[in-house]
């Protein structure tokens, strides 16, 4: 999902920035607000920064015979809301902009949006509704991280051909293109995150289950299937 | 629980382990490419006239250097999580 560096026409790459913006100001705010409401969460709040940090750099081979990454957002997203880790996610992707020359700083508005915000916001949304409907937490965390995974790179493709339409097939034969090449590759390493987000929750639920509590992810005081 | 946990583990490793199988004759050299790479490939058949405007400010110099720095990425965030599971049992164990 990583657009890279200078691949976007400067007025994509201004217009995705100033998309992202407001979200990185509300998750400074819903940082700082955790960081001082829930100290006992704080050193949660990394391990799922750092979650992000093993996935995105964990590249997996897929079925269609290429290699992609899973981005680890989603765990964060469901702990703490997805406001939260547009910054954490901004932080990964600026690492790997300045050491690693993927992505870029040009494209960082645009990668940190498909990654740290449609990511995110999806994850929370599907995992809300899921809870909502009675899903079990483990149901819930697999299908929230897994489409949380797929729709960033689903955003990705359609960033790319936006700023590069098709010549004969225009938008959409564009992004038929770049989503044969994004999301197909995708499909499975979306399942690959699902799986491991479920297992670090389980991690959590059995040596951390205090700090789910107090986020409200199991019921205070009972013992959540 | 403990049962669920080895079915996780055995996904995760089939859903890697797959693709090897299935691509394991099509040695051509362009096998399990970046998928970043192909979209960049793909931009340049769309548009041979785009010429990227910016420029990385530092690029790993070679190949084992990117790796170097990956697994760094990998490392520092798995070496946190495993900090923070190792205190949280410690502390379960102390209190029980």
């Amino acid at each position: 999902m990583h657009i890279m560096e200078g691949f976007l026409p400067v007025a994509h790459a201004a217009g995705w920035w100033a998309a992202s913006l407001p979200f990185l100001v509300a998750g400074t705010k819903s940082l700082k607000r955790i960081v001082m409401e829930k100290p006992s969460a704080r050193l949660l709040l990394g391990a799922a920064g750092a979650f992000v940090f093993v996935l995105s750099a964990l590249k997996l081979p897929s079925v269609t015979g290429s290699c992609s990454h899973p981005t680890g957002t989603g765990l964060g997203a469901i702990l703490f809301g997805p406001s939260v880790m547009s910054v954490l996610g901004c932080i990964v992707l600026l690492f790997q902009a300045l050491l690693l020359a993927h992505g870029g700083l040009t494209t960082l508005g645009a990668n940190t949006f498909s990654m740290a915000v449609v990511g995110p916001w999806v994850a929370y949304g599907v995992y809300r509704a899921m809870r909502g409907a009675g899903a079990s937490l483990g149901k819930a965390v697999f299908l929230a991280a897994a489409a949380g995974d797929l729709l960033t790179y689903v955003t990705t493709a359609g960033q790319l051909a936006w700023a590069f339409p098709d010549p004969q097939g225009g938008f959409v034969g564009a992004l038929a293109k770049f989503l044969s090449i994004f999301a197909l590759t995708q499909l499975p390493l979306a399942l690959a995150e699902g799986f491991l987000t479920v297992l670090i929750m389980n991690a959590l639920k059995a040596h951390s289950a205090d700090e789910l509590r107090a986020l409200d992810i199991l019921p205070a005081g009972g013992i959540e299937q | 629980m403990k049962k669920q946990t080895l079915w996780l583990i055995v996904a995760v490793l089939a859903l890697a382990a797959v693709p090897l199988f299935l691509h394991r004759n099509s040695g051509d050299g362009e096998t399990f490419a970046g998928a970043d790479g192909q979209a960049e490939e793909a931009i340049t058949k769309i548009n041979p006239s785009y010429t990227p405007w910016f420029k990385p400010i530092f690029e790993p110099p070679s190949g084992e250097i990117e790796c170097a720095l990956f697994a760094l990425q990998a490392a520092l965030g798995a070496g946190f999580i495993g900090y923070y599971f190792g205190l949280r049992k410690g502390r379960g164990q102390k209190a029980a």
